[in-house]
């Protein structure tokens, strides 16, 4: 049987809808990924949690709101402090690009902005997931 | 043994170990089934539901709740909810989690999608060994949600103790009541959101069906040609119809039918109006199934299907890949060549299945 790319797609922080998060779930699905779709106004928390229990490749979030500084290295901090080093962790939304290497810095392997192509970030996946 | 240091960190409760091992079950991983024949080993303990019922009548929202009212009375509980995989892609986008988010930092709760992954009976390949595996893992509770369910996807009952039924008003006369093939699996049926228009006569029909059910069980003639001349229909009826084939069920439906009758209950789960009544019904069949062996012969009857479904996934899995593979091509040319008959060719490859420890 072949593995499958299990993606958790979430929305931390508190924006009001998720169309974006959905287009790329969808994009993901159309790729033969598993996505695990949580939706809107997730913590940190919730979202490494959710990601062990799902056994997540890859965790995928957006955020519109601002709070990108703050919520995305929340979660590379989770999920270091729980010992998990092989989940790619990926951010997308509206993030300046003054904020970038910030982020990267903090783990966050790479950041989409609203005009990326699907493809663009399906790609980047497969190229560099930390687990075979 | 890697195994053996596995299935200890399962049993000791690490997260990351069981959702490493439900991920290789779902892989067909050789590694994850050592694990599992070390765990299956202990006692089972868990008692295991199931919640099925069309798409979108709220069973994800429903499951979120039934979390909570166990975790009130101080169950662990594991839930495997299920979502179909795309056949043209083999992706999937699995959603049910959404609605039990708030359960996610919950130590006491372990939540996991699956993917259909082409298994067509609602429930996935790797549901049964995965459930077993919350089970060892020290969850009171097993729920598995199911795929939205149409008809035939009745495969939950093998894996569960008690199957939970959901209907629910306004989905359209046809399929607001369920087919009657899937019927036959609920023990306790629910009817959710109550909240809308229609709910006390989904409960009706629900009730006539069932009614109806009990009395042809007992072989009651008349009321299997009531039946027969509905043509199997069962929704919507005619007023007419409807008033002769309850006629004809309580006829020969004698007082103790109120006692076999599944209960059926309503729901919001928007609200959880309803949800402690379902868990207690829930708990009540299942002592019910214990104490009249019934319980027993559903677990003997699942793994009699699990073993058999297995049996033919490994033969399969053989005779297309590696040394059997090429075997079977040899053989298949031989066979049209007329060189050798099917009914040889057959028992050499069986033959060669089995001692090659292939299958
Ligand atoms: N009014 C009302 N809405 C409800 C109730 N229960 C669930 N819903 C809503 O119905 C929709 C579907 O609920 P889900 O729990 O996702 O249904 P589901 O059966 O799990 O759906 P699938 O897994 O896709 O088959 C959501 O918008 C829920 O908020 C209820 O009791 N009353
Ligand atoms: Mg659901």
């Amino acid at each position: 049987m072949e593995k499958k790319i299990r993606v958790l797609v979430a929305k931390p922080g508190l924006d009001g809808h998720d169309r974006g998060a959905k287009v790329i779930a969808r994009a993901l699905r159309d790729d033969g990924m598993e996505v695990i779709y949580t939706g809107l106004r997730q913590t940190p928390e919730q979202i490494v949690d959710a990601a062990i229990q799902e056994d997540a490749d890859v965790i995928a979030m957006s955020i519109l709101s601002g709070a990108h500084n703050h919520l995305f290295p929340r979660v590379t901090e989770l999920l270091a402090d729980k010992g998990v080093d092989d989940v790619l962790v990926l951010g997308g939304g509206v993030i300046p690009e003054d904020d970038i290497p910030f982020l990267k810095g903090k783990g966050i392997a790479a950041v989409f902005g609203p005009g990326t192509p699907t493809k663009a970030t399906i790609e980047f996946i497969r190229a560099n997931l930390k687990r075979s | 043994m890697e195994a053996d240091s596995r299935a200890a960190r399962v049993v000791a409760g690490e997260v990351r170990a069981l959702a490493r091992l439900i991920t290789g079950l779902e892989n067909g991983e050789s590694q994850a089934n050592l694990v599992m024949r070390i765990l299956a080993a202990r006692p089972r303990r868990a008692q295991v539901i199931g919640i099925t019922g069309p798409p979108g009548s709220g069973k994800s929202t429903l499951t979120d709740k039934m979390i909570a009212a166990l975790r009130k009375r101080g169950a662990r509980v594991g839930i495997l909810a299920v979502d179909p995989s795309s056949p043209f892609t083999g992706g999937a986008i699995l959603g049910d989690r959404l609605r039990m988010q708030d359960h996610a930092t919950d130590p006491g709760v372990f939540i996991r999608s699956l993917a259909s992954r082409g298994h067509l009976g609602g429930i996935s390949r790797a549901t049964h060994s995965a459930a077993r595996a919350l089970d060892a893992a020290g969850y009171d509770f097993v729920i598995i949600e199911t795929v939205g369910v149409g008809q035939s996807e009745v495969d939950v009952v093998r894996v569960a103790d008690t199957v939970v039924l959901v209907a629910v008003p306004g989905l359209g006369d046809d399929i607001q009541v369920i087919k009657a093939g899937i019927m036959e699996i609920g023990d306790v049926f629910v009817v959710n959101k109550a909240d809308r228009d229609g709910a006390d006569r989904v409960v009706r029909e629900i009730r006539s069906m069932l009614e109806t059910a009990a009395a042809l069980r007992r072989g009651s003639l008349p009321v299997r040609a009531a039946v027969d001349t509905l043509g199997g229909r069962i929704a919507p009826l005619s007023a007419d119809q409807e008033h002769a084939a309850w006629a004809a069920a309580r006829a020969v439906a004698a007082e103790a039918d109120a006692r076999l009758m599944p209960p059926v209950l309503k729901t919001n789960a928007g609200t959880g109006e309803g949800v402690e009544a379902l868990v207690e019904a829930v708990a009540a069949h299942r002592r019910a199934a214990q104490a009249s062996g019934s319980l027993e012969a559903r677990r003997l009857e699942g793994a009699r299907t699990e073993l058999r479904s297995l049996v033919e996934e490994r033969l399969d899995a053989a005779l297309n890949e590696g040394e059997g593979g090429q075997r079977a091509i040899a053989l298949a040319k031989a066979v049209a060549a007329g060189e050798v008959d099917a009914w040889t060719a057959s028992t050499e490859l069986i033959g060669l299945l089995i001692q090659g420890g292939k299958a």
